[in-house]
């Protein structure tokens, strides 16, 4: 393989080559058609999979419907939203849910870093460290969730006794951040990890040689050339990570459902629709939350650069 | 390969499907779906494989467990019976699911005989859980209230009032014994019980009608005894953590003085640490004014027909026969649930499994109730996070704070 070639693969979109806009050949377009054919099943899924959904949510969110007195249901228009941006709850939970996101993705960017770099210079058991590394990431959310919160339980938790604590930490605001913050980072890393390998393995060790020879210390090497050169990879990472901190519902509600001002906005959309059943007010919530999500990833993609999975093909 | 793989997926995907659309009635035996809490002791079951084998032949019951607790448990329910989920016939409704169900007429109300078989000599709290707007909607199937659980050996006389039990942990704490109170101050349905049976034992009520507000200065002093019990060196340091297991495991374990909850923790003790059960006291609900006995939120199950049921005659019969005396006594011996006929009381059976079988006929007729209203989740919900956590209440706000957060409750249009 050389320098070159891969370098252009890594750095992606920036470097793709411009596209010719020369005639199209009978051959090219009679493939453009297959394509479309090949993709059509996909894109029909898709579409009842999710563009279904997300419309029936907009437009459930445009209406005053509840489950339990469906014949009150009836088009109110935007005032659904209304209610949820004049909430002052919505407004703290939003900041609950970045501040959560935040810092979980802070961490797990270093740790996730510090995992990658040791998955990818194992020189033993190569296998065997990456499939210890992900076992976190295989179990399932839920599960983890309990493990955690039954470790921390004031009575027979081993970390409250471990600290010799003698009051309970999930009984304060500040102790059920930490613990859910850990518990997240605890869980996720493995999967900032994995996403980092694949940026790893993508640096070619003929730079590292000669930047060597040049006598670059490690430091400097891993600054002036990993990093750079990973920028694309640790950016979908930090997208992909992002956006699945700000959905963050499972965790924080198993630990104590968002008493002590740990409540998030799947845990507010969570409760006005499955636990009021109002499902004008709890899908206005979700849209919002998408339109959250989708907002953070347009300024990952235009803002920072990333790209968009499968663009840089 | 790959298109054998995605002929496999559908062939499997068309299985489901087909096996999903399953369970119609063919003529004959009608099967019936009973969907109820997870009963562990198989109390429900021999109710179900012997009313099935009584019918002779009109109909078959499959039990199929719900979540293990009541919110998810109703989240299920109400999910598919909105969906017009023809497959569940029988629903073990929680009490505080009735006004609810019948209002959105997910549930058939009972009539004439049926009516009158299951609510014959039933207790009259048991009876008010499975009303609404004066019809039946359930038959009372097992009933359950809490009492005071207490250390003998720390404690020599139960506190009758709150007040009062609170400065006795108060003095044990300053003594260096076992001290704790153990109640639900979590964030979950269990917190508004325990506030609900407050505000009703001090005279007062949440809710006046399905929609006004009442609370006043019952709410208040309610409210003033949580905070008073939360701040003080009685509280559990995991208060706000604590549901009903945690706070058997902490008297269990040694650390509580008292506790409050429902009698399934006296064979539990018994079973797991005989030490302790040796000295594990009972009394009646502490109250709220001394002289006046607690109203005390009454829980159980009643047996509902939903309305999506093809089979709904065989279903009446079915929960009809489930609801007779003698499984009410098989629940109560061997499942730990508490019956709801009154005369259950004198069976010597319950006598020798509930020593304190006749605290729990007392309070079930001094019972109390949730608030009646088809939002209860609603106002549970507001309940819950307005109090939470319970050493945050201020006594002086907490009733205006609550007015407008159960108002906000009752309407559709405010988030909670």
């Amino acid at each position: 393989v050389s320098t070159g070639a891969v370098t252009a693969d890594t750095t992606g979109t920036a470097a793709a080559p411009p596209k010719r806009r020369a005639r199209v050949t009978d051959r090219a377009k009679a493939e453009r058609r297959l394509a479309y054919w090949l993709i059509a099943p996909s894109v029909i899924v898709m579409l009842l999979v999710t563009a279904y959904p997300i419309i029936d949510a907009f437009v459930l969110s445009l209406q005053r419907a509840d489950l339990r007195f469906p014949n009150a249901n009836k088009f109110i228009g935007f005032s659904n939203y209304g209610h949820v941006l004049s909430s002052s709850l919505w407004w703290s939970d939003v900041f609950h849910t970045l501040f959560i996101t935040v810092v979980t993705v802070a961490i797990e960017l270093v740790l996730g870093m510090l995992l990658a770099l040791a998955m990818h210079r194992a020189i033993f058991v190569r296998g065997a460290i990456r499939a210890i590394g992900l076992i976190p990431y295989g179990i399932v959310t839920v599960v983890a969730a309990f493990a955690w919160r039954y470790a921390w339980e004031s009575d027979s938790g081993w970390i409250p006794h471990l600290l010799g604590l003698h009051s309970d930490p999930l009984a304060s605001t500040s102790g059920s951040y930490i613990a859910v913050i850990i518990a997240e980072v605890w869980k996720t890393t493995p999967f900032m990890a994995l996403l980092l390998l694949g940026g790893l393995a993508l640096v070619p060790d003929e730079i590292h040689e000669a930047a060597r020879v040049d006598g670059a210390t490690t430091w400097q090497r891993f600054w002036r050339i990993t990093i750079p050169l990973m920028k694309p990879a640790i950016l979908v990472a930090l997208l992909f990570r992002t956006l699945d901190g700000l959905r963050i519902f499972d965790t924080v509600y198993i630990f104590n459902a968002g008493a002590h001002g740990t409540e998030t906005v799947s845990i507010l959309g969570f409760n006005q629709l499955l636990n009021r059943l109002n499902l004008g007010l709890g899908s206005a919530v979700s849209v919002l939350i998408f339109l959250m999500v989708a907002i953070i990833a347009f300024l990952f993609i235009k803002g920072f650069g990333a790209a968009a999975p499968g663009a840089g093909d | 390969v790959n298109a054998r793989r995605i002929a496999l997926a559908a062939a499997a995907l068309a299985a489901l499907g087909i096996a999903g659309c399953g369970g119609g009635g063919s003529g004959g035996v009608a099967k019936l779906n009973y969907y109820t809490f997870p009963e562990p002791s198989g109390s429900f079951a021999t109710a179900a494989a012997n009313c099935s084998k009584a019918s002779g032949g009109r109909y078959t019951i499959t039990i199929s467990s719900l979540p293990s607790d009541s919110d998810s448990q109703r989240t299920q329910l109400v999910r598919r019976l909105a969906a017009k989920d023809s497959a569940i016939d029988l629903i073990g409704m929680d009490v505080n699911w009735t006004a609810e169900f019948a209002q959105a007429g997910w549930v058939r109300p009972w009539s004439g005989s049926q009516a009158t078989q299951v609510t014959n000599g039933v207790l009259p709290g048991p009876i008010a859980t499975a009303t609404w707007n004066g019809r039946l909607y359930g038959a009372p199937l097992n009933s359950n209230t809490q009492l005071l659980w207490y250390r003998k050996d720390l404690v020599p006389n139960p506190p009758q009032t709150w007040t009062q039990m609170i400065q006795d942990a108060i003095k044990l704490a300053k003594q260096g014994k076992p001290h704790y109170i153990e109640e639900q101050g979590r964030q979950y349905e269990g917190y508004t019980v325990w506030f609900n049976s407050l505000v009703d034992s001090a005279g007062g009520q949440i809710l006046n009608g399905p929609s006004k507000v009442a609370l006043g200065p019952a709410a208040k002093q309610a409210a003033g005894v949580i905070h008073d019990l939360a701040t003080s060196a009685a509280a559990d340091p995991s208060l706000s953590n604590d549901q009903e297991d945690q706070g058997r495991l902490a008297f269990e374990s040694g650390t509580a003085a008292f506790e409050i909850n429902y009698p399934f923790v006296y064979p539990s003790a018994q079973k797991d640490v005989p030490k302790i059960a040796k000295v594990m006291g009972y009394a009646a609900y502490p109250q709220m004014n001394a002289g006046t006995p607690a109203r005390v939120t009454i829980g159980g199950i009643n047996l509902g027909v939903s309305a999506y049921s093809t089979h709904p005659a065989a279903a009446f019969e079915a929960a009809t026969c489930m609801a007779q005396r003698q499984y009410q006594l098989i629940n109560a011996v061997k499942g730990g649930l508490p019956p709801v006929l009154a005369s259950l009381y004198n069976d010597p059976a319950v006598a020798k499994a509930y020593p304190f079988h006749q605290l729990i006929k007392q309070q079930l007729s001094t019972y109390g109730i949730r608030p009646k209203t088809p939002a209860y989740s609603d106002v549970s919900l507001a309940i819950q996070k307005t109090l939470s956590p319970p050493s945050g209440i201020d006594p002086s706000t907490a009733v205006s704070q609550l007015t407008s957060q159960i108002k906000s409750a009752l309407s559709s249009g405010a988030l909670l």
